[in-house]
């Protein structure tokens, strides 16, 4: 695999498209177990991501992904926006002055993405988060050589429908405790667009 | 001599204004910023907002940041991360109790730490 800037511009757009017509999903599944503004919070935050991108020019991949983060941070109210902005400024520290990101870059910067997402919230895997998504994936990509577009989607597809049965331990969904059990964490659903996006991304590229 | 400064951070404008219109009744003179609801004031947080209270609550005391639920810690970390200034700590304590507290330890004179002590134990005191 080979990720340069065109293709992270890409990675947005594609995630930004999901997000925007799963507003409304997002925003159900918030609703059952949370505070219900998380297909807001994501479609505001990355609309404004892709209109920060398309009137930017850069030289690095770095430098997308810390305008991703930096927008984030500034327009997404719910935990979503100090979350995802962590994990995309993490990615983006890890590929601080590199043009082309290749497979082993690109592994490396997940990892660190997870531990910020972890650090930042505090949480673990099986606690019914976004990580439940974001572990797994790192898991995958450390077992593989070569990137498999198709597998890594199903991987995130995989992980996403297993917190259906998780009990939440952290979130506003952890006030819950047992009620959250039989729903999807929104989180979850929302980081398996993001990889589901790369993914396309990737199988255009390829 | 100057006060400790006090940041209220909720997902509500109007939960900050409330404590803050408390605090007040007691305490006329210590730093109080508000970084309540997020960029165009709905409910949730901001970062921005609580790096600009920040700026204006900073004085050489230093400044205590006091918040609500999930997202209102995770982005007072991140501001105490991204800030130059040393004396900026997020404490954990009740929002309206533990802030009303600080804000009269710090109209004593208080130190930062004595400050914040006071705001973590306020259920014990009698």
């Amino acid at each position: 695999m080979e990720l340069q800037i065109k293709q992270v511009i890409s990675w947005m757009e594609k995630t930004n498209e999901k997000i925007q017509s799963n507003k409304e999903y997002l925003t159900s599944l918030d609703q059952a177990i949370g505070d219900g503004d998380h297909g807001l919070n994501m479609a505001r935050g990355f609309q404004e991501v892709v209109n920060k991108l398309s009137s930017s020019n850069y030289t690095y991949v770095s430098d997308v992904l810390k305008d991703v983060s930096m927008t984030l941070l500034s327009k997404v109210g719910g935990a979503s926006g100090p979350l995802y902005g962590t994990a995309f400024l993490k990615m983006s520290t890890a590929l601080k002055g590199i043009e082309t990101v290749d497979y082993p870059q690109f592994k490396k910067a997940v990892v660190e993405a997870v531990n910020g997402v972890k650090e930042r919230g505090k949480a673990n895997k099986g606690e019914k988060t976004m990580i439940d998504v974001w572990e797994p994936i790192v898991d995958f990509l450390q077992k593989q050589d070569n990137l498999e577009a198709k597998e890594l989607e199903s991987t995130a597809e995989k992980a996403m429908e297993a917190t259906q049965d998780l009990k939440a331990t952290k979130g506003r969904a952890a006030y819950l405790k047992e009620r959250s059990i039989g729903h999807l964490d929104p989180g979850s659903v929302s980081s398996y667009y993001i990889f589901a996006a790369l993914s396309e991304v990737l199988e255009e590229g390829a | 001599m100057s006060n400790v400064g006090i940041v209220l951070i909720s997902h509500s404008p109007k939960v900050v204004e409330g404590i803050k219109d408390i605090i007040r009744q007691m305490v006329p003179d210590v730093p109080v910023e508000l970084a309540g609801g997020t960029d165009d004031g709905s409910i949730g947080t901001n970062v921005e907002k609580i790096q600009n209270a920040i700026e204006n609550a900073y004085n050489e005391k230093g400044v205590l940041l006091f918040f609500d639920l999930g997202s209102a810690m995770m982005n007072a970390e991140l501001a105490v991360e991204m800030t130059d200034y040393e004396k900026v700590k997020v404490v954990k304590a009740p929002l309206l109790e533990g802030a009303y507290v600080a804000a009269v330890e710090s109209g004593m004179g208080k130190t930062l730490e004595e400050v914040e002590k006071a705001a973590r134990n306020v259920f014990d005191q009698t």
